[in-house]
This record gives C-alpha cells, structure tokens and sequence, in this order.
C-alpha cells in the first residue's frame, strides 16, 4: 500500500481545482469569492507539503514514478507561496481590465498542479504530463485579456512554439526511452552504458525542450513578445513561477539519470549559461518597455542560475536555488512597483513614464531603486549575495571561463539598471500616479524590499534552509 | 521482399519529425499549417514510441503513447481556441501579419 499521504498536497489541490470551478460555473457573480477560496488553498497546500513532507527521508511512490525528498518539498512551498502572492496583487489590476473572471485563479491552481507533478516526477510520463498540465493553463492565462490584440498575440505565440519545445522534449524522451529501455530516471541512470551516442541526442533535444520553457538563449525568442503582451499580472507570474518548477526539473533530471554522463551534458549547460548571461545584459540596453526589459533582465537572470547547475556539486545545486529565490524576490519587488504605475484606470509600462518619479513618490522610488541595485548585483543587497554564491561554487570547479564572462554580463547588465534609476532621480517629473494601492501590493513591496536590505544580516538562516539539499 | 525493422520505423518516425518542424519554420501563410506541424511532430513521436516498445517488449512506451495522444488533442483544442481569439481581434491568421509585438 503506498503511502498516500505524502501525495495529500497535490490531492487536496486537484481535489480544490474541481470544486472551485464547479462552485464558479454555478454561483453566480463569484470570482471575489473563487479568489479568496483559491488563496486558501494555496496557503492550506503549503501547510500540508511543510507538515506531511519536509521532514523525511527521500521516498518513491507509484512504482518509483514519483520521488518526495526535500529538494520537492522546498521547491513545492516556494512556488505554492510565489503564486498566492501572484494572485493576492493581481486582483486591482484584472479589476481595472474587466477580466476579473473565475478562470484566472482556477488557472493559476491548475499551473501549480502541473508544476508540483513536474517537481516531484521521477519519470519520463509524469514529468511530460506535469508540463503539459503546467503548459496548457499558462497558454490560456497569456490570452487572457482575450478583447486585445496584443494579449492574444501572445497567447498564440507562446503557444506555437511551447507546443514546438514540447514536440523536441518527446523526441528526446522517445530516444532515450528506445536506448535504455525504461522511463523511470533510476533504471535510465542504472542503463547509460548502453548507447551513449543517441543517449546524448536525446539528452540535447530533451535540454532544447527545458531551455525553451525556462527561456535560455538560444530558446529565448518567445520570452520579450509575451511577457510584453501578457496582462502584466501574468507576466509576474511567467517570470517567478514556472521557473521554480523548470529549474527542479533541470537539475533532477542532470543529476539522477544523468549523472555519469556529466562530461557530455556539462559543455552544454554553460553554453546555455553564457549566451544568457551575455544576451539578456546587451539586448536589454535598448529596450523602451518595461516588460520587455524585465523580459530581457530574466533571461540574464537565468543564465546565473543555469551557471550553478553547470557546476556539477552539491554547492553549486544549492547557490542556484538561492539564485532563483532571490531572484523570485526581486522580481516581486519590481512588479509591485510597475503595478502601481496606475493613474486614471490606466497602467504605465514605458521606460518613460518613471522618469521624476522621485520628486512625486520618494518611497516608491526608494524601492525601486533598492530592487534595481540588487538586481544589478550591487553590494550589500542581497542580489549580489545570490551571484557571489554562484560564482564562488563555479570557480571551486576551476571553470575560470565562464565566471569571468558571468562578472562581465554583470558589469554590462548595471548599466541598464542604472540608467532607470537615473530616469527616476534625475528626469523631469511627470504627472503623480494614484496612490490608493491595495494593502497586500503594498505589502509585497514592503516586504521585498525589506528583505533585499536586510539579507546581509542573516544570510546564513536561507543557507541553512538550502544545505539540506543533497542530490548527488 | 524486405523485412521492416526498428531502423525503417526509427527513419519514417525521423522523417516525419522532420517534416513536422520544417513546417513550421518555412510556412508563412497559415497558423492552422502550424497546429498541423506540430500535430505530426507529436505522431513522429508515437511512431518511435510504439517501434521502441514493440522492438523492446516493454509495454511503458505504449501508455506513453496513449497519454501524448491526450495531450495532443487537449493541445490542439485550445490551439484552435488560441486562434479564434486572435482572428476576432486581428481579422487575419496570416503568419507574416502577426506582428504587433515587437521590439
């Protein structure tokens, strides 16, 4: 009898998807109510991975498909968080569009799902099943401000070629599946003598797949077009979530399967690392939207990450796990600051529009100036902690080359941080933006910010939390 | 006559991934010639799917098929759903007139 409780989590929240969306097609007029049941689940799911699995020794259940250690049970809580926080600020914003709809929530609990599934797969299916579960909600929540045109463009955009990285992710599952003869991770890593060559096809093809969702050069193009077209709600929720989800299956998947085969996936993955690193600093100079250059700060954002999964160590497992929960952090910060760029029902998205934004909103800009110094890395924020760990674990490997292109991005990515806070500080002021936010949007900015500033303090309770991570 | 091994269905399968993502890459008239390509990439991954499974007497990569075949068709529903959408707003579902984003 497998022990059903550890997969109590993803019961309760499937279970919760189906109740709430029949309670929203028969109730009428119940988004405010299937939004604030949807942010209990969410809390409610947290509380039970934290209860029922944090604590425990590596487990599989569902003959080996599915694996509950404690690197799933940390990224489960932290993209479960990441998105009751999505959902909390987002409701101001759907309101001032008109999409504040049962869907949106619904959506959102069915991405998580299908990110949760792809977080504890231990198995080709369960993994693909996850993703397309995690894939199929985000192309319906990128159209989801159906009446615009630019909305819709890029649900359709993201669709296409989602739908194209899947297909390559198959292909590679298909092959590795002929040459090993199983789909469970355990038996492939057991088989990896059999037929190295195609082996090493599918495991690129399966990487161009990840690359794609994650949004790494040279898979990135889809990013810049629809977080700019998305409702920018959705756009927070692209550049935190699936990449909690995408970066577990990254490293479950290099490091259980795959592990012996290190020599041929490694070149790989700095590859990846730096074409994102150097992309995502230069392409983002000259950009004019905000979201657009937040699309572009992400992809930068990701090649660091990758760049600790590049090293092959424990260490460097955990620096890229600090890596993208600061960076979730950050991200948070920032997009509260964008959506309180509002004046007159209308939301500001153009570079321009910050520029004096100091004169009228001394707070606002403070903290935007806090996230965009840590987002460049800047000493004592807690953004340059997140890379100083990842390049401290990348040089213990001795791979000099690609910390020094890493510290050159950094260098190249400050000046188009800097550049906004110059805008912000030294512009001419335009008109002020509304003021009356709601108090969980101030609150995530609060909060970030804060938590940017004081990182220094204690650096070492989030080390703690990550040291138990232990994959190879 | 010729026996049909692993190898000829390995090749069809190729093939047709193939055509699969050509299709998407030199079409610029069409979306739904897109929802089609991506349609015979998935098949292209059944055919290897079944061939493997056949050739290694192991049933997993048969219900990996049934389930690809699921998701397809979920895909493909809200693909087409995707494109109504966009048709209403835009008035076409030309390749090479889907620009509104750029930058």
């Amino acid at each position: 009898m497998e022990n059903l409780q550890l997969v109590l989590p993803e019961i309760f929240l499937s279970l919760s998807i189906m109740f709430l969306l029949i309670l929203g097609v028969f109730k009428k007029n119940s988004s405010r109510l299937v939004q604030s049941l949807s942010l209990a689940v969410l809390i409610v799911t947290a509380v039970i991975t934290f209860n029922e699995t944090i604590g425990i020794n590596e487990t599989k259940l569902f003959n080996n498909s599915i694996i509950i250690d404690y690197l799933s049970s940390l990224m489960k809580i932290i993209t479960l968080l990441a998105a009751f926080l999505v959902l909390v600020i987002s409701s101001n914003y759907l309101k001032t569009f008109q999409i504040f709809k049962i869907e949106y929530p619904i959506l959102i609990l069915s991405s998580v799902l299908g990110m949760m599934v792809m977080i504890n797969s231990n198995d080709l299916i369960v993994f693909y099943m996850g993703l397309e579960l995690q894939s199929l909600a985000l192309y319906v929540l990128a159209t989801f401000n159906r009446d615009q045109i630019k909305s819709s463009e890029a649900g359709l955009k993201y669709f296409v070629l989602s739908a194209l990285s899947s297909g390559l992710l198959l292909y590679g599952c298909s092959l590795i599946y002929g040459f090993t003869g199983s789909t469970n991770f355990n038996v492939i890593a057991d088989q990896l003598n059999s037929n190295e060559y195609a082996l090493t096809f599918g495991i690129v093809f399966i990487l161009v797949g990840l690359a794609f969702k994650i949004s790494a050069v040279p898979f990135h193009m889809w990013a810049p077009d629809v977080y700019e077209g998305s409702p920018t709600s959705v756009t927070l929720f692209f550049t935190m979530v699936p990449k909690i989800a995408a970066l577990t299956v990254f490293i479950r998947f290099l490091y259980v399967p795959f592990l012996n085969l290190i020599d041929q996936w490694q070149m790989i993955l700095i590859f990846l690392s730096i074409a994102s690193m150097l992309f995502g600093a230069i392409a983002a100079i000259g950009q004019t939207n905000l979201k657009r250059l937040v699309a572009y700060s992400s992809i930068g954002h990701v090649g660091y990450a990758l760049a600790g999964v590049a090293a092959g160590t424990n260490d460097g497992i955990q620096s890229s796990v600090i890596y993208i929960i600061i960076y979730i952090l950050m991200n948070l910060g920032l997009f509260s600051c964008l959506l309180m760029l509002k004046r007159d029902n209308n939301y500001y998205e153009k570079i321009d529009d910050l520029s004096g934004l100091s004169k009228n909103h001394p707070m606002l800009a403070l903290s935007l100036l806090i996230i965009l110094f840590s987002l460049a890395g800047i000493p004592p924020l807690a953004g340059f902690f997140a890379k100083f760990y990842v390049f401290k674990a990348v040089i213990e490997q001795s791979m000099y080359f690609l910390a020094i292109v890493g510290l050159l991005s950094t260098v190249v990515a400050a000046f188009y941080y800097l550049r906004l806070i110059k805008i912000m500080y030294f512009d001419e002021q335009k008109e002020k933006y509304d003021t009356d936010h709601g108090f969980w949007l101030k609150f995530s900015l609060t909060a970030s910010t804060l938590l940017i500033l004081i990182y220094f303090i204690f650096p070492s309770q989030l080390i703690e939390v990550v040291s138990r991570i232990n994959i190879i | 006559m010729i026996d049909i091994s692993l190898g000829h269905y390995l090749t069809l399968g190729a093939v047709i991934f193939s055509i699969g993502i050509i299709g998407i890459f030199l079409n610029r008239k069409n979306i739904i010639v897109i929802l089609m390509s991506i349609e015979l990439i998935l098949l292209a991954v059944n055919i290897n799917l079944v061939s493997f499974s056949i050739y290694l007497g192991d049933l997993s990569g048969q219900v990996f098929t049934l389930f690809i075949l699921t998701v397809a068709a979920a895909e493909a529903a809200i693909g087409l759903a995707i494109i109504v959408v966009y048709f209403r707003n835009s008035g076409t579902i030309r390749v090479e007139e889907i620009d509104k984003l750029k930058g």
